[in-house]
């Protein structure tokens, strides 16, 4: 899972890139008394790719607009390679007929229906079936749920039988709008690693609508942040994240997202070493065997950096990084650094002050020092 | 016996007449529900006024404009002259239409509150799960609007079998071909024939008052998503 995919990262300001073949290609238009959504998504037609942004800024609206259910949009809409909507030549297929599979904010189960019966609605009219029941069940571990009538469910029980059962029409999208949004933090432990095992075992490609940064950092291949109707950034994860032109509502809690891969456990210290492409870093110890992929989030204001390898620390994660750029801050106190780390990149929050004390300033080789590794999942 | 061959009649006739007309106004009053429900044109206020106006105008206000326009000068009963089937008013076609009208907004009403309760989101899950807009209707709307069409069916039918006013002014008083038990007992009133009368108010009121416990009793029902 590389997360930093060059050529998809796309500039809003710079020139259009052309359609990945056979990618997510949605160029939308729709306006409403006092709001207005112009977007332009280009995003590659596999991995999870998160629609992040305030409310208000036409997450819900986008997502809608791709499914259909907005008659009033205008614009193109083509799916790998299918083509759902182009107004200019006045085509505009209907709800029922794209192959999408759409998992509402709230429960929308219908309540007159059983949990197998509503499973079954969808799939005998999609008469398709790339993904199997018996997969789909069990994927979201729903099996003992099949008989029960949708008000006897809690709500994440309720929402992982409304993804199994968009899983079922054998989509070729699946359309997630905060599907964990009405969920208690308890619920949506239980419902995200079911999401994470769709995201490894299911090749369907996943637009998935959220608020929640921590719901991006842990699911998100490519992230999409929207702000007041308009698609401010878009791209791989990290490098996405990482970015410092991006308005100080969004940077506020800047982190950088790092895939990496278990390679060893120091069972003396109870330290786990964590790879990914340019170091390491030591972390408490984890349960997952060595070989296994993770991802991990470092807070910006977690990153502080040194001119020399400070080895009179307490900080056992140090790491050789070149900085790239400098910016400014949610704080007039604080600077954004972005570093690169031998093609990763991560983000530090440090004063003016030691901007100016330690200039740094692009091109400068320093040490980070990281005091916390968020993992995730 | 305490029911004459001509009460019986009437019975009869008042419920084949509120039976027909409970079918007709499912048929007719669903799509009408269902647009008013819908609508976001400028049409809806006068369409649903104009649904609703029985329930306020005196039934031989209705009565007497439906006399006139099924009559043999009126714009349906020249109609149904030239297709040789002669005018309505005075036989059970003309009070099944006069009847159509009354009960209109007591079948509508309730469907079109069902409708509304639904609202957009299930039809929405179903369009995405491949259901084209028929297919959603008879799935999804009509399960979920179930206790709707029982009130509908419930009011509409009572409704009818409790009409005076129109069934006078359209049908007259024809034993066996327009005279119903509302107009039936006003006839046993007007001759002083207090004891019959007493029979068919006394079974109206049985009947009224059990047609209200079943409609209460059904709206456990409750509609919408889980």
């Amino acid at each position: 899972m590389n997360a930093v995919e060059p050529h998809i990262v796309s500039s809003p300001t710079g020139p259009a890139n052309a359609a990945p073949a056979g990618g997510i290609h949605a160029c939308v238009r729709l306006a409403y008394p006092g709001f207005a959504l112009d977007v332009d998504l280009k995003l590659p037609g596999h991995g999870v790719s998160a629609l992040f942004g305030h409310s208000g800024s036409g997450k819900t609206t986008l997502l809608r607009c791709i499914a259909g259910l907005e008659a009033a949009s205008v614009g193109r809409i083509e799916i790998n390679g299918e083509l759902w909507q182009d107004s200019a030549a006045g085509v505009f297929v209907p709800t029922h007929k794209r192959a999408l599979g759409y998992v509402f904010q709230e429960a929308s189960l219908f309540a007159h229906l059983s949990v197998r019966r509503n499973l079954e609605y969808g799939m005998r009219r999609a008469g398709a079936n790339k993904v199997s029941w018996e997969q789909a069940v069990e994927l979201l571990g729903i099996g003992h749920l099949l008989e029960r009538m949708p008000g006897r469910l809690s709500g994440g029980e309720r929402q992982r039988v409304g993804v199994v059962r968009a899983l079922l029409t054998s989509p070729r999208l699946l359309l997630l709008d905060e599907p964990l949004a009405a969920l208690d933090l308890k619920r949506k432990n239980e419902i995200l690693p079911y999401l994470e095992r769709l995201h490894d075992e299911l090749d369907i490609p996943v637009l998935y609508v959220s608020h929640s940064p921590d719901e991006v950092a842990r699911l998100a291949d490519h992230v999409v942040l929207l702000d007041r109707g308009a698609a401010i950034a878009q791209g791989g994860l990290a490098e996405t994240l990482a970015r410092l032109d991006l308005p100080t509502a969004f940077t506020d809690d800047a982190c950088a997202v790092v895939d990496a891969v278990v390679a060893a456990h120091d069972k003396r210290y109870h330290l786990t070493r964590l790879e990914f492409q340019g170091g390491s870093v030591r972390v408490a110890l984890r349960p997952e065997p060595i070989g296994r992929r993770l991802r991990f989030r470092v807070h910006a204001r977690d990153v502080s950096l040194a001119l020399e390898r400070l080895d009179g620390s307490t900080i056992i994660n140090l790491l050789p990084v070149t900085v790239i750029a400098v910016a400014d801050a949610d704080t007039p106190a604080h600077v954004l650094v972005r570093l690169d780390l031998a093609g990763t990149p991560l983000l530090a929050r440090i004063t003016r002050l030691s901007r100016d004390q330690l200039g740094v300033a692009a091109g400068k080789h320093m040490w980070a020092q990281i005091k916390s590794v968020a993992l995730l999942g | 016996m305490t029911l004459s061959a001509v009460d019986l009649a009437a019975i009869r006739l008042s419920l084949e007449l509120a039976a027909l007309t409970t079918v007709l106004l499912l048929l007719i009053g669903t799509p009408i529900a269902w647009w008013l429900a819908r609508t976001r044109s400028r049409l809806k206020g006068p369409v649903g006024a104009v649904v609703a106006l029985p329930l306020v105008l005196p039934p031989t206000v209705l009565g007497f404009y439906l006399l006139v326009t099924m009559g043999p000068h009126g714009v349906i009963g020249k109609l149904t002259t030239a297709m040789g089937l002669g005018t309505l008013p005075f036989t059970f076609a003309g009070l099944l239409i006069g009847s159509v009208f009354y009960s209109m907004p007591f079948v509508v009403q309730p469907l079109q509150n069902a409708f509304e309760a639904i609202g957009d989101r299930p039809l929405e899950v179903a369009a995405t799960l491949r259901a084209g807009p028929w297919d959603t209707f008879f799935t999804v709307v009509l399960p979920l609007s179930r206790s709707g069409f029982i009130t509908a069916s419930i009011l509409g039918f009572a409704h009818t079998v409790g009409e005076f006013g129109v069934v006078l002014m359209l049908g007259g008083n024809i034993p066996g071909k327009t005279r119903t038990v509302s107009v039936q007992i006003f006839d046993h009133v007007e001759s002083m024939e207090y004891a019959q009368a007493h029979w068919l108010a006394g079974g109206m009121l049985v009947f009224s008052f059990f047609v209200l416990l079943a409609l209460y009793s059904s709206r456990r029902f409750k509609p919408g998503l889980g």
